[in-house]
């Protein structure tokens, strides 16, 4: 085991698929030259080479639209888009292509593709450029998407995405990548798809995944220090979604609070309280809250951008609410 | 060209560069968040252009946005008020430097997401053809948003329905990390326009006069109808792409290189030297200008916060 950042364990995870498989590039705006916009590729263009390390225009359609036709055939690139905010200049190659092909032509279409890509706010990059809109990918079926909170996850969940021969969204939290966790040494990966208990406890169920997880901690701390014992369920995969972890705590706890940076309304925190009621009524003691992102574009003012996004106290207070 | 005009430009010249030093040292404060794109380098091209518009001229342009905002007549105070996110600032906090606009002023916004505002350039142009208006749309657009698509469907949309759209590309070489001739198969930019069949123009970036005298010409003919244009102009960005930029994809000779080339230093040897003022005029300017951006840099830290309650207002107009 070593401690090192989020950054790190999916650099790490990036470089060991490369010198594993030669089939595995990257290619992505400033993916090369600069290192990455996050540093996670730095050194890479030097090692691996421009052949395998390609820097593109700023042409997010055909950096999603190459990738899908080098997958189609045989390839597994693993492409960057900057942020996420991007990702809607290739929405047609995402859901419309990546998300079909296969399906559409009866099978015959394989897509071993990864997309990287980062979320989150709260960094004052106003309102185009600071979103986490997760949740709208996850809409698609015949796209997975998987958004890790801890360094060990990030690095484990990648692997699995680039051996995977499904098209995978990964996205990345532009915040977490100085979190620092306990990594294992070997070679390991993490099955696509399984929520993970983060935190044991009896009272509330608090769901979540990528940065609010490491919100929800905090305020699990602070209110174990008051007596009351969350136990945390990491979805890590928005889709497949793992709800089998997520029923058999809240059938112990009869009280969920669900967790999300995103907007609210048609969100994570809708479609697990959903499911929660269709799967588990009879276990239902309190209203399931969602604790998410105020319904606006965010601002570019550091406090009014901090009053939309969830807080610590927000999910402390809904806690005591669902008790 | 009378002499006020003259050195009308080198002032809103000089009072770029010092509000964008300004802001350097603000950011480094901490006073302003999030992303920093400073112009220093580029004043010749947004002031030559914009010197050459009408005020019925609409301009739109990319995040790096500050220069556009100074020339359009946004007062410094209320450029530097956003960028610290002030309640008095242009957008009233909520843009910071990638997002001043000034409606009132025909400005239409500095945008973030690269490429975007050209289709939306293309639609402003659509607004006033629609209404028989004579205005001209002038959309300004980095080298590296000339490899999106909604550069090419703009310009080709523009050229079919004859808008009345001057395009100008500032090339400044670097895309962020990714020079020209890395992330473009042509690095001429005008050469572009050629798909479209559409009159095209290349100018040195660095001479404020040769801009204005350029768009000067090219607005005129869209304005008498000739539609657009698409106009690069050669410049560069002596600053990281934005704060924090370890700049490992340029020679530190090769932007002293082009620092010896100053916009500003080359207008002022101009001024002198084809004797329309003299150096102590120029001084007395750069003096008022500083006192200017100090006051300036004083309103904008005095100014309030945005009130807790903004953060639900304009979201609608309904
Ligand atoms: C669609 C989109 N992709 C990527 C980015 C990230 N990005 C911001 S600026 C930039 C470089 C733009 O270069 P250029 O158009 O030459 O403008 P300059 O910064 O040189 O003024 C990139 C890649 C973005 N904002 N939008
Ligand atoms: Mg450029």
């Amino acid at each position: 085991m070593a401690r090192i950042t989020y950054r790190e364990a999916i650099s790490k995870a990036l470089w060991e698929e490369m010198e594993r498989d030669p089939s595995v590039f990257i290619l992505g705006e400033e993916v090369g030259v600069w290192g990455g916009t996050y540093a996670v590729t730095k050194g890479f263009y030097d090692h691996f080479g421009p052949k395998r390390v390609m820097d593109t225009p700023i042409a997010e359609a055909t950096i999603v639209g190459a990738a899908i036709g080098a997958a189609l055939t045989g390839l597994r690139p693993v492409a960057e888009l900057m942020t996420i905010n991007f990702a809607f200049a290739a929405m047609d190659h995402i859901v419309n292509q990546a998300a079909k092909l296969r399906y559409m032509f009866g099978g015959q279409m394989t897509l071993p593709l990864v997309i990287r890509t980062v979320s989150g706010g709260g960094r004052q990059l106003g309102a185009t450029h600071s979103q986490t809109p997760d949740a709208i990918f996850a809409h698609f079926p015949g796209l997975k998407v998987v958004a890790p909170g801890t360094p060990e996850d990030a690095k484990g969940l990648l692997k699995a995405a680039i051996r995977s021969n499904d098209p995978i969204l990964f996205i990345e939290h532009a915040t977490l990548y100085q979190t620092r966790g306990e990594v294992p040494d070997e070679d390991y990966v993490i099955p696509i798809g399984k929520s993970k208990i983060q935190r044991q406890g009896r009272d509330v169920t608090l769901v979540t995944y990528s940065k609010m997880l490491e919100l929800s901690m905090k305020a699990a701390d602070l209110l174990s220090k008051e007596g009351i014992e969350v136990e945390i369920v990491d979805l890590r995969s928005l889709r497949p979604l793992d709800m089998e972890p997520v029923i058999q705590s809240f059938k112990k706890t009869n009280r969920a609070v669900i967790v999300e940076e995103g907007w609210r309304s048609y969100g994570v925190g809708s479609e697990v309280a959903a499911r929660i009621y269709e799967e588990a009524f009879d276990y239902v003691d309190a209203p399931i809250k969602r604790i998410a992102q105020k319904e606006t574009p965010l601002p570019y003012n550091r406090t009014l951008e901090q009053m939309a996004l969830p807080q610590v106290e927000d999910i402390v207070r809904a806690v005591k609410e669902v008790l | 060209m009378d002499t006020q005009l003259y050195l009308d430009l080198y002032y809103q010249m000089v009072l770029i560069r010092l509000v964008e030093e300004a802001a350097a040292q603000l950011y480094q404060q901490g006073k302003i968040g999030g992303f920093l794109h400073l112009y220093i380098g580029q004043e010749a091209v947004s002031t030559g252009v914009i010197s050459a518009r009408q005020p019925q001229d609409r301009v739109i342009t990319a995040y790096r946005d500050h220069g556009v905002a100074i020339n359009v007549g946004i007062p410094a105070k209320l450029v530097l008020a956003e960028l610290l996110g002030k309640a008095t600032g242009v957008s009233k906090g909520k843009g910071g430097s990638m997002h001043l606009a000034d409606v009132r002023r025909n400005f239409w916004g500095g945008h973030a997401i690269v490429g975007a505002h050209l289709p939306i350039a293309a639609g402003l142009a659509l607004g006033d053809q629609y209404q028989e208006s004579n205005a001209v749309t002038i959309c300004m657009f980095g080298d590296g948003a000339t490899n999106i698509g909604f550069f090419h469907e703009a310009l080709n949309l523009s050229k079919l329905w004859n808008l009345p759209v001057l395009w100008v590309c500032e090339n400044n070489l670097y895309g962020m990390g990714t020079a020209v001739e890395r992330a473009s198969a042509v690095s001429e930019i005008r050469q572009k326009a050629l798909g479209y069949d559409m009159p095209n123009s290349r100018v040195d970036g660095m001479d404020v006069i040769a801009v204005r005298e350029a768009a000067l010409e090219v607005i005129d003919n869209i304005r008498g109808g000739g539609g657009p244009h698409l106009m690069e102009i050669v410049t560069y960005r002596y600053r990281g792409h934005s704060m924090g930029d370890p700049e490992r994809y340029r020679a530190a000779e090769e932007v002293k290189r082009w620092q010896e080339n100053d916009p500003i230093g080359i207008y002022r040897r101009y001024l002198e030297s084809h004797s329309i003022t003299t150096a102590e005029n120029l001084d007395a300017i750069d003096q008022r200008v500083e006192q200017e951006v100090a006051e300036a840099v004083r309103f904008a830290e005095e100014s309030p916060e945005p009130p807790p309650e903004t953060l639900f207002e304009d979201i609608y107009a309904e």
